[in-house]
């Protein structure tokens, strides 16, 4: 209990993935909220990441876990831009209402 | 003992500011939990000795993701009660697929196990005697310099695409310093003196025609722009 090992770190970073999830359902129509989620979704995976590479001693999974967080970063600031230019053209960010593409 | 216990103390708050991010109802607070998920986060990287990632995590995402999420909140006017309406309808749904998960995970979780070679299959295996960060620089810049310079690319595209898709063009009739036309606007001016109490008539300078009745308090927002134009051409 009280020596910090890998399944510590997999419980944190499974808890944290589940409450991303769970965000993305709670908060069907607020997309800012969303893409929020995403990014603990991603920092879940980064926890894990980090988990396995300081237990196996092995310094790929930080480098993984440096790319995740470049291509996260990209993700969030082309999400917001979009966000940005949906609100200026139908003045509000309801999810529901994004249907044009009929999907 | 003490990393134990900081462990817990910050995978708890991590936890705890999640559930406060997916659940407050003003986005504003989910932005500044999300910025306390990620100090926290970063706390818990570096116990596991990802000191790098630590530092990345914080300056990256505090300082720049998260502030990104702050501006866009604010400066979108939306009505966040109407966007709230199906909270309690979408609840038990997501409740429930978020439990299955989770389920699943702890069944992973239980039944994993290392394989016996797992030692010798590693990638990249931490160097001894070096710091976190001046071995995972000498692992990038070699091993993986070019998924690293791809990601920088990625990098570069993001930042192109967020300016091209919210660029607004500029409107045709708004006036506008042009700095090359005043430049190169009057290449003879020459500095007169007038004489004290003559007026400035007698040096040649004409004042602008007087502005038509009707459009008085416009024509005179603009009278002072106006002037610098006319002279030039006169």
């Amino acid at each position: 209990m009280l020596t910090i090992g890998l399944a510590h770190y997999l419980t944190v970073g499974a808890i944290l993935f589940v409450l991303g999830i769970f965000g993305i359902f709670l908060n069907r129509k607020n997309v800012i909220v969303i893409l929020m989620s995403i990014e603990l979704i991603l920092l879940s995976v980064n926890l894990n990441l980090v988990a396995f590479s300081s237990s196996l001693d092995d310094l790929a999974g930080q480098v993984f876990a440096m790319f995740i967080l470049t291509v996260a970063a990209a993700e969030a600031a082309i999400g917001l831009a979009i966000v940005v230019i949906y609100y200026r053209n139908h003045g509000s960010i309801e999810v529901e209402d994004i249907s044009a593409l009929k999907g | 003992m003490i990393a134990a216990l900081a462990f817990y103390l910050f995978a708890f708050i991590l936890i705890a500011s999640a559930v406060m991010v997916v659940t407050s109802r003003n986005p504003v607070h989910s932005v500044l939990y999300l910025i306390l998920a990620f100090f926290n986060a970063a706390a818990l990287f570096l116990i596991a000795g990802a000191e790098f990632l630590a530092m990345i995590l914080v300056i990256v995402y505090v300082g720049a993701v998260a502030v990104l999420f702050l501006f866009v909140v604010m400066m979108l006017d939306v009505d966040f009660v109407q966007l709230r309406e199906g909270f309690q309808r979408y609840a038990p749904i997501g409740a429930i697929i978020g439990g299955i998960l989770f389920l699943e995970l702890l069944f992973v979780l239980g039944a994993w196990q290392f394989s016996a070679n797992a030692a010798e299959l590693r990638l990249s295996p931490t160097p001894e005697g070096v710091s976190n960060t001046q071995a995972l620089g000498r692992l990038i810049y070699t091993d993986y310099i070019y998924l690293f310079q791809a990601s920088g690319l990625i990098l570069l595209v993001a930042m192109i695409g967020a300016i091209v898709l919210t660029l607004r063009e500029r409107q045709a009739d708004s006036r506008r310093q042009d700095i090359a036309a005043q430049v190169a606007r009057s290449p003879e001016l020459t500095m007169a003196q007038p004489v004290l109490g003559q007026g400035i008539r007698r040096e040649d300078i004409l004042r602008p025609l007087p502005p038509p009745a009707k459009a008085a308090p416009i024509a005179h927002d603009d009278h002072g722009h106006g002037s610098h134009g006319g002279g030039g051409h006169h």
